[in-house]
């Protein structure tokens, strides 16, 4: 199962194009092989995942393709690191993950990658259109992209997405390929928690269902809250693909390949049908808590995925009143915090006692100061890997519960 | 009094390369990343029917990859480190093994030779095997240039 070979993708392994994306193409060429794809396209843009220091070999592979001469071929994005280069004091964890966290992410710059360093690239200027072929890593980037935007992806990670980014080619198999996007399994809504007067618990309750319940199989969402936000989608996206190997969904009326359910199943027949119901919802809300209302609190933490513009338009107004007792810890990207210093409102962040993190993500570094005690999130992803990262327990709320709790220095609920 | 001669297989060459040891059957698949400690090879998914038992220098015998595609850097440095697997055969071909072992050969020179069984009916017989010797090869095939060269599996 050989894929067949364009006179670009000659040129490129013999080297007409240098001998780092010569190497990379020769990778490109046995991956192509091990998941059956039969030919390569033409990837618009790659967003790359290796930024996160996991070994000695994370920081070797780069710089073998630096000592290549290794540049990449189309607009890549950095997905986080292990350290805030904005912030390098936050850091508190090995110095070794540090000096080479710091290095890696350093090294994807010279080869030409763009320091964005959010794991929600869709929410910056490089943002692709739909319709686009693209090589994306970070299992939330891939959901957004394949399921908000209508882009193509497919689960790409370590090593791999370097390569299509150094080549500008992307195997042709998955996701790629329309006939693969049809959803085989119908999510139906059949009732909301009426107490619930916003989208974003619902949708994180159904992406937890969906990623238990569907694995790596395409669901669609029939009966989410109509007012559910790009933000609530993210939500729901980034805590399916942490529950399940999730890389697509649709929401009918919601997302670009969904208008309707038969165009989200390409007139075929859902081969399983899923009814969850408010009772269902309230249960999964309950669990993501690992323990009680009322028990002291170390930190809050929000912002992942990287929190949006419009998140920090919903927090600004909940910044009035007494200083929390605790730590309150805000992940974002570059391009967001740019905004957020251009309206002054970094400032009034820092002044109510948040702590910005940039280019970084509390639950796969060492950042935050205190973690004896429990951390509350409104994050679904945050609440379902922070307990086995990090060992701490987690309480899950709405932000409103999240500021009121950061107040009171425990979880406390409107 | 009958004597069991080694049986050879026909298997597909994902990696290339020459490795012998005791066969480590995995019970269930395992994701590298958070089931496996680059460090020590041990396996440290606690769920997982085997986790604690160590898979170094092991022949390792998979059905099918899972989890994160993290997996591949983990393999890697634990091949780096000579701690990983001597060799991998699957029944199923694995992107996520594949590149794994594919990056320690092309960074370190280390082989741990990936197959696949030409036959999939030979898989009682991989699985009964106590030690197994891959040979993925040809020795002078150029780096990754192998495509679907065959390779050859040997149970003792």
């Amino acid at each position: 199962m050989t894929p067949a070979l364009s006179p670009l993708d000659r040129d490129l392994l013999d080297g007409a194009h240098g001998e780092a994306a010569r190497f990379a193409m020769r990778l490109l060429q046995r991956f192509a092989e091990a998941v059956g794809a039969r030919r390569f396209v033409e990837a618009e843009a790659a967003h790359i995942d290796g930024c996160l220091y996991l070994g000695r070999v994370s920081l070797d592979f780069v710089e073998h393709l630096l000592r290549l001469g290794g540049r990449v071929r189309v607009p890549t994005t950095l997905n986080v690191g292990s350290v805030d280069l904005i912030h390098p004091e936050l850091f508190q964890g090995d110095a070794a993950v540090g000096t080479g966290g710091a290095r890696l992410m350093r090294a994807h710059e010279e080869l030409g990658c763009v320091p964005t360093y959010t794991c929600a690239p869709y929410q910056t200027i490089f943002r692709p259109r739909p319709g686009a072929q693209v090589a994306w890593a970070e299992s939330n980037a891939i959901v957004f992209a394949n399921s908000v935007i209508g882009a193509r992806t497919n689960r790409y990670g370590d090593f791999i997405d370097l390569c299509c980014a150094l080549t500008g080619r992307v195997p042709y198999y998955g996701l790629h390929m329309p006939e693969n996007r049809r959803a085989r399994v119908l999510v139906e809504i059949a009732s909301l928690p009426p107490e619930w007067d916003e989208a974003g618990p619902a949708c994180i309750a159904v992406g937890h269902a969906i990623g238990r319940l569907c694995g790596d199989r395409i669901p669609a969402i029939r009966g989410l809250p109509a007012a559910a936000s790009e933000d609530d989608l993210k939500a729901l996206g980034a805590v399916a693909a942490s529950s399940g190997a999730v890389a697509m969904f649709h929401a009918v009326g919601l997302t670009p390949e969904a208008g309707t359910i038969e165009a989200a199943f390409q007139g075929e027949a859902p081969e399983e049908r899923i009814l969850l119901t408010a009772g269902d919802l309230r249960d999964i809300v309950r669990r993501l808590s690992t323990v009680p209302d009322g028990i002291p609190l170390a930190a809050v933490s929000l912002g992942t995925p990287h929190f949006s513009l419009d998140e920090f338009a919903r927090l600004m107004p909940l910044l009035d009143g007494p200083r929390p007792a605790i730590d309150i810890y805000v992940n974002t990207g570059r391009a967001v915090l740019q905004e957020l210093e251009a309206r002054g409102w970094a400032d009034r962040l820092r002044d109510a006692g948040v702590t910005l993190v940039i280019d970084t993500c509390t639950y796969v570094t060492a950042v935050m100061r205190e973690l004896s005690g429990a951390v509350m999130t409104n994050s679904g992803k945050w609440a379902y890997y922070a307990p086995g990262n990090l060992g701490v327990d987690v309480a899950f709320g709405s932000l409103a519960d999240c500021m009121a709790s950061a107040r009171a220095g425990r979880v406390v609920r409107r | 009094m009958t004597r069991t001669a080694a049986a050879r297989l026909a298997a597909v060459t994902l990696v290339p390369g020459r490795a012998e040891g005791l066969a480590f059957v995995l019970a269930e698949p395992l994701s590298f990343w958070g089931g496996l400690d680059a460090a020590s090879g041990r396996i440290i998914d606690r769920w997982h029917p085997q986790a604690g038992a160590v898979v170094a220098g092991r022949i390792l015998v998979m059905a099918a990859g899972r989890g994160s595609s993290s997996g591949s850097s983990v393999l890697a440095e634990a091949i780096r480190l000579g701690t990983g697997p001597a060799g991998i055969v699957l029944l199923t071909r694995d992107a996520i093994v594949t590149v794994g072992a594919m990056v320690a050969r092309e960074l370190y020179g280390i082989s741990c030779p990936v197959v696949t069984l030409a036959e999939p009916a030979d898989w009682a017989s991989v699985t009964a095997a106590a030690r197994l010797s891959v040979d993925a090869l040809p020795v002078d095939a150029p780096s990754l240039d192998v495509g679907t060269a065959t390779a050859e599996i040997a149970l003792s």
